[in-house]
């Protein structure tokens, strides 16, 4: 049988000897998803987090065998169809949420996780949820606001809050 | 939300993932390079044997210093930097070999195997074993460990110590610091055609990573081309290693002609990168019965490490800046780099302040509470006003000084003359106690008479009424594209949408000197100015016919191009046309200069820098009686920056600096043992989570700068410079303990 993953809701299959690659360099390498940012290679700063079956993961830390038959989407899955962005991103830029940005895919993935379980966080519960994605830049305070921003907009507008390529 | 919404040119491009920095760049035949370091920190005699590496199948190339065609050794002020080691270790940084393989597994299974064999020597590994007449003189080049020996002459404070009511002698010391930037050093290098070697790669600084390419390879510059591209944070760290590491790629490209791409893990990168100086500092001040501070006498100690890199600018820094925001009229100051075999230290965010700031903002607070004033009062006594002479013989009449503007605007705000009046000082039954404290500071704007300082800007008009625009700075990640944009914006009347931040190239922009020293938005807006003004002059030339007026009555506003009388008037779209129209290509260069500055040497005098940004932050913490640990509550930061123009991305820089002035303050340390970095990720290197920090207000003054063309001046470094005093004093003002040195600790057992 086939070994597959579903990543940014495309199936696709699984080479026997990319079974033992993390993650991170599965999908930066041979899925060329370069927003999966490497920082640490130890599960330290968050940079490489993606949402594997709506949990947040350290794709550094995982191999590629664990994700046969899962679901992953990254930052290139965040945004829909057209190239117009989720509300998550879109509030990292409004919010100056965004410096360097190499931090800022795993803060989007880590976010996104967070919203889908809870609509509406107040800011020490983002700043729990997200306390595992280090940021250098930006002293967090505007990356808790884009969080309160996206979480706001996607309740008042009734928006879905799945990231747009599982939206058609 | 606290501010209006960001503008980032590269904002879309970042969120989507689309944004590419080195390591995302890949080009067919791509070879892979890794670093071989020795396990000695201080060694000679090196012997290196890669035979059995280069037998490994796959392995290209195993490189070491007699490869090189160029120099081995380079450095910003001082050549003594090995990028690659010939026969001697200073440090356990130092890189024997490059093992350049098919693949990246292929390279590190053979770096393994590269056998390096040398006589260790004993390592001097503290600024005092270097001091030692009898020591061991570590650098290549001179006869001493001390590095650098920057003097402050100014007035007699020997004589006024007798007069004094008040003179205290206080001991301080701040730890070493790694930059901690997300992104690793990594490069990529392509042999081109031409004979150029293209570098895209995560530097702070585009032509010094030419220069130090250009030693190594004993090419010229034009030989080199460094394409701009993302960069993943750099707070100063990514001048010389992301330089070497650069530099390094470059020689695999030339000797191999095929791409070859060096990616940092984060251990060799903190390994290997240079670091915050720590010092060690000695400070004796003389006060008189009304809080006035007569007389200063100072005596600092840098740790350079093994190698200078920009050590005698950080130094001359603190030299400048030896005692705050302060006009005292008898000063002398003694700073003193000096050579260890540790890791080199060299550029960081702050820039020899921060270390000085954490002594003497203390010292006011300790002044206020011998003397039983306020510290408050203390401070507004002593400061800098409007004409105002520094400590350095400089007259401070051509901006704003508006020291005490600022500290007013965080006292108000944090509402610290009441708090102050709460704050426990180790008493009360309550298990946390309380301390408010605060720090203020002037910091000298962009490289002051530390060097050459100038910037220049392209304006390239495009047919159909688009604009491509570059300046000399680089974008690490501040957002200094979308200010340079937002400038020229203002200054045409344009919509922003017509504009596009050419991605720059050191073949193309002139060196307009290094992304540093809070110079980004003063030295850059500014020649986007002076760009701006020559463009709109070759226009009004160029379009007065069509226009039926006189050039100097044409304006420019509303996406249009108006005449005197505003019934005629041009789209950017016809008025490029018509000059084409005419052959005249709308295309204009500008440079800033900075204004004069000064400096004598002998006696550290003169006008140090040509502008001052004036700050002030205020922290609340509490303390946890039982366990001594130190919990941030609160933080409110001033700072007048002249004007703000990306409002979103000032309050940015704000929380950011002070989240790395906080991390300083509270946890961060490189720790070592005998000279071997053992916080090598960020499981033993802790920075600031989230959770860590309170909530911030940040608060910009404008006073706009007459000698900035924009009137901005910038908020990078002082940002940092002042929180981890300000922690200080608060938790002083908690306990009753004053911590000399940092992260600060307090030990319970003090508290019972």
């Amino acid at each position: 049988m086939s070994k597959s993953i579903k990543i940014n809701n495309k199936i696709v299959l699984v080479e026997n000897n990319e079974l033992e690659m993390t993650l991170l360099h599965y999908l930066r390498e041979k899925r060329f998803l370069r927003g999966v940012k490497n920082g640490c290679e130890k599960g330290l700063c968050g940079s490489c987090t993606i949402a594997l079956d709506n949990r947040g993961i350290r794709s550094c830390r995982m191999k590629v065998e664990k994700a046969i038959g899962k679901e992953i989407i990254t930052v290139e899955g965040m945004e829909y169809p057209d190239g117009s962005l989720h509300p998550i991103q879109q509030a990292f830029i409004d919010a100056g949420a965004v410096q360097c940005g190499f931090c800022t895919p795993g803060m989007i993935m880590s976010s996104y996780v967070l919203l889908l379980k809870n609509p509406n966080p107040g800011r020490e519960e983002i700043r729990k949820a997200l306390q595992g994605n280090l940021c250098r830049c930006t002293g967090y305070q505007q990356i808790v606001d884009a969080v309160e921003i996206a979480a706001s907009k996607i309740r008042e507008e009734g928006l879905s809050p799945l990231a747009g390529c599982l939206q058609s | 939300m606290t501010s209006k919404k960001a503008f980032r040119n590269d904002g879309y491009a970042k969120v989507t993932g689309r944004a590419a920095y080195a390591d995302d760049y890949s080009f067919s035949g791509t070879l892979h390079m890794v670093p071989v370091y020795t396990d000695f920190i201080a060694a000679k005699n090196i012997e290196i044997d890669s035979s059995k590496a280069e037998a490994v199948p796959g392995c290209v190339k195993v490189i070491t210093a007699k490869d090189v065609p160029g120099s081995t050794c380079f450095g910003q002020i001082e050549h003594d930097y090995p990028m690659l080691i010939t026969d001697t270790v200073r440090s356990w940084g130092d890189v024997a070999a490059l093992v350049v393989g098919e693949t990246r597994e292929i390279a590190l299974s053979a770096a393994d195997l590269v056998e390096i064999h040398g006589e260790a020597v004993k390592p001097v590994l503290t600024i005092e074993e270097a001091l030692n007449p009898y020591a061991r003189v570590i650098p290549s080049y001179g006869d001493s460990n001390i590095v650098v020996h920057h003097k402050m002459r100014h007035g007699n404070p020997e004589d006024q110590f007798s007069q004094c009511e008040l003179i205290l002698e206080e001991d301080f010391e701040t730890q070493m610091i790694e930059q901690a930037y997300m992104e690793p050093e990594t490069a990529v290098c392509l042999p081109r055609h031409d004979g150029v070697i293209e570098i895209y790669g995560s530097m702070q600084h585009p032509f010094s990573t030419r220069r130090f390419t250009a030693k190594l390879l004993g090419e010229p510059l034009s030989n080199i081309e460094i394409y701009t591209i993302a960069v993943g944070g750099g707070f100063g760290g990514k001048d010389d290693t992301a330089a070497i590491v650069c530099a390094r790629a470059a020689l695999g490209a030339r000797l191999l002609n095929r791409p070859v791409k060096m990616r940092y893990t984060r251990e060799w990168s903190i390994r290997e990168s240079y670091k915050r100086h720590p010092y060690k500092l000695h400070y004796k001040v003389g006060v008189s019965s009304e809080g006035r501070i007569l007389a200063v006498e100072t005596e600092m100690y840098a740790d350079s490490g093994a190698y200078l890199s920009v050590t005698p600018w950080v130094t001359w820094r603190s030299t400048a800046q030896c005692f705050g925001p302060y006009t005292i009229d008898h000063v002398h100051a003694d700073v003193y780099g000096v050579a260890t075999n540790n890791i080199f230290t060299g550029a960081m965010r702050g820039f020899g302040s921060p270390q000085v700031n954490f002594a003497s903002e203390q010292i006011i607070d300790m002044i206020a509470q011998r003397l039983n004033m306020h510290p408050l009062g203390v401070r507004r006594i002593n400061m800098v006003k409007q004409g105002s002479t520094t400590v350095t013989g400089q007259v401070l009449d051509k901006h704003t000084v508006s020291m005490e503007e600022v500290m007013n605007s965080t006292v108000h705000e944090i509402g610290y003359r009441k708090k102050y009046e709460k704050c426990s000082h180790g008493s009360g039954d309550s298990e946390e106690l309380y301390g408010i404290g605060l720090a203020i500071s002037y910091r000298g704007a962009s490289l002051g008479a530390e060097g050459m300082d100038f910037c220049s800007c392209i304006i390239n008009g495009q047919f159909d009424g688009s604009l491509l625009l570059e300046t000399g700075i680089h974008e690490n990640g501040q957002g200094s594209e979308s200010v340079m944009m937002l400038v020229l914006a203002e200054e045409l009347g344009v919509n922003l949408k017509r504009i596009r931040y050419r991605r720059s190239s050191t073949s193309v922009i002139p060196d307009s000197g290094t992304t540093v020293a809070t110079r980004g938005t003063i030295m850059g807006s500014s020649s986007v100015v002076a760009a701006a003004e020559n463009f709109k002059k070759l226009l009004s030339t160029h379009l007065a016919d069509r226009l039926k007026c006189n050039p100097e009555e044409i304006t420019f506003h509303n996406d249009k191009i108006w005449g005197k009388t505003f019934d005629l008037s041009l789209s950017w779209e016809e008025a490029m046309k018509e000059l084409f129209l005419q052959r005249v290509t709308p295309y204009a260069f500008g440079t800033f200069q900075a204004p004069d500055v000064s400096w004598d040497d002998t006696v550290g005098q003169g006008n140090a820098y040509f502008t001052y940004v004036y700050s002030c932050q205020s922290a609340e913490v509490s303390v946890n009686r039982k366990t001594g640990k130190i919990s941030l509550l609160n933080v409110v930061a001033s700072h007048d920056i002249g004007k703000a123009i990306n409002e979103a991305m000032v309050f940015g820089q704000i929380y950011g600096g002070v989240t790395q002035g906080i991390g300083m303050a509270l946890m961060e340390e490189v720790k070592k043992e005998e000279g071997r970095i053992t916080s090598l990720n960020f499981d033993t290197y802790k920075i600031p989570r989230m959770t860590d920090l309170p909530e911030m207000k940040g608060i910009i003054v404008e006073n706009h700068d007459p000698q900035s063309l924009t009137g901005a001046k910038g908020i990078g470094e002082p940002a940092l410079e002042l929180i981890a005093p300000a922690i200080a004093n608060a938790v002083y003002n908690a306990t009753g303990i004053r911590c000399k040195s940092m992260p600060l600790h307090i030990d319970p057992e003090e508290l019972k």
